[in-house]
């Protein structure tokens, strides 16, 4: 079980980023997977009177502050107005609404867990990671780094004019994903590019970047070779939830959809 | 630490330790609606509201609520009775375990959604797991009560009856 020894709720940045440096400290964000975790804290760094709560959208990109939560994600005029329904498909699966009210974005995506739909779909797009002492890293990056003594303080997705889709498939309802595939295409320095996302491998969400022109009006035979090399570019492993293989052979199947829906909705 | 909130409309002052959980504090106060279900922050039998919001109160450390307003069944008796007389006329109920939980966010539900179809009923309800029943009993029951919602003439005439 969990144990903590001082809880503090931070009154400046200064202050979390200064206390988080001992060993035994722990920022907290929704407590969701913390506390189930077996850890002794001297510590526990509470974020939420900092404003780290709001999703601010400006002229270049939309910066969602770590404490928002993941249900604020789902409601998101913003998200919803660039990239339609996506991320509130990529959270609306998580648990229920009690939990997605409580469990935060700064949480999901600092604990890079293999299993976070939010990983997953936010790594599709250009989104960055702002970091008190790291300064502000492409999430691409960030995701292979080990977890350090920082403090996590925003995620900014540059905003474009990219589709999105996301799609995962659950054994049954909130349960944890056996594979989640965001899909996102634009234009890159003037090359049509397509963005795959791939998580719950059961491994954390990889990105694979790929200079394909599909035609709009590719036939199904087509798109389904196309999502056959796009998901064979990952590495897939087995747990209780699936084997390899059969994940492999969905993450096809959900990559497929979302590039046939993409191309409909441009036809 | 001493916290200081409020429950269920009334300010409260408590000594709790830093890993105190809000679903314990909340049971010491006498909230004996709150109840734990499963351990892994799954279930959605110890929901209650923060700041109206419908959380879990497994998952909050108590010293969090520190400057906000908690709502337990407690703290909604009349409407909780009203929602609960109509899950009881559909039979929904076996043990009656998940109920506070459920009621709680079923409460929620209608502050936040105007007229929600079976669908959004179902998503919003899906974090409030029963073990005994199939679930069919509770959308009966938020059906019908959502047709008294509406109707308020039958309501007099239940009223006068």
């Amino acid at each position: 079980m969990l144990t903590i020894g001082n809880y503090v709720k931070a009154k400046t940045l200064e202050e979390a980023y200064e206390l988080n440096q001992a060993r035994n400290s722990r920022v907290m964000g929704g407590m969701m997977w913390m506390r189930l975790g077996n850890a002794k804290v001297k510590t526990v760094i509470d974020l939420s009177g900092l404003g780290l709560d709001k999703i601010e959208e400006s002229d270049n990109v939309i910066k969602i502050g770590a404490m928002c939560t993941l249900r604020q994600i789902e409601e998101s005029e913003a998200l919803r107005n660039l990239y339609g329904d996506g991320f509130a498909e990529a959270v609306r699966h998580i648990v229920g609404v009690q939990f997605r009210n409580q469990a935060t974005v700064g949480g999901s995506i600092y604990g890079r867990f293999g299993f976070s739909d939010v990983l997953t779909a936010f790594l599709a797009l250009d989104t960055f990671v702002e970091l008190y002492d790291g300064g502000t890293i492409h999430l691409s990056e960030f995701v292979k780094r080990k977890p350090d003594k920082d403090i996590l303080l925003s995620i900014i997705v540059r905003k474009s004019k990219r589709k999105f889709r996301y799609e995962s498939i659950r054994q049954t309802k909130t349960d944890f994903p056996v594979i989640a595939c965001a899909v996102v295409t634009g234009i890159v320095h003037g090359q049509e590019t397509w963005f795959f996302s791939v998580g719950a491998r059961p491994m954390k969400a990889e990105l694979v970047d790929k200079a394909w022109e599909i035609p709009r009006d590719a036939s199904e035979e087509m798109i389904a070779e196309y999502a056959r090399k796009a998901a064979s570019e990952f590495t897939y492993g087995t747990n209780m939830r699936g084997s390899a293989q059969y994940r492999r052979h969905l993450a096809e199947v959900l990559i497929r959809r979302e590039i046939s829906s993409i191309l409909a909705e441009e036809r | 630490m001493e916290i200081q909130f409020i429950l269920n409309k009334k300010q409260v002052t408590a000594e709790v330790g830093a890993d105190t959980v809000l679903l314990g504090l909340l049971r010491d106060l006498g909230c004996k609606s709150v109840k734990c279900g499963c351990e892994t922050t799954n279930c959605g039998l110890c929901t209650v509201w923060i700041d109206g919001k419908s959380r879990l109160s497994c998952s909050v450390l108590a010293a969090a609520v520190d400057g906000h307003e908690v709502t337990t069944m407690e703290g909604v008796k009349e409407e909780a009775e009203e929602f609960g007389a109509f899950l009881a006329a559909e039979g929904a109920e076996q043990c009656g375990f998940c109920s506070p939980g459920f009621i709680m966010n079923v409460l929620a539900m209608f502050r936040e959604l105007e007229d929600p179809d079976i669908e959004e009923i179902k998503e919003y309800l899906a974090g409030n797991l029963c073990r005994c029943t199939g679930y069919m009993g509770q959308l009966r029951a938020i059906k019908k009560y959502m047709e008294k919602r509406k109707s308020p003439v039958i309501k007099v005439r239940e009223v006068r009856g």
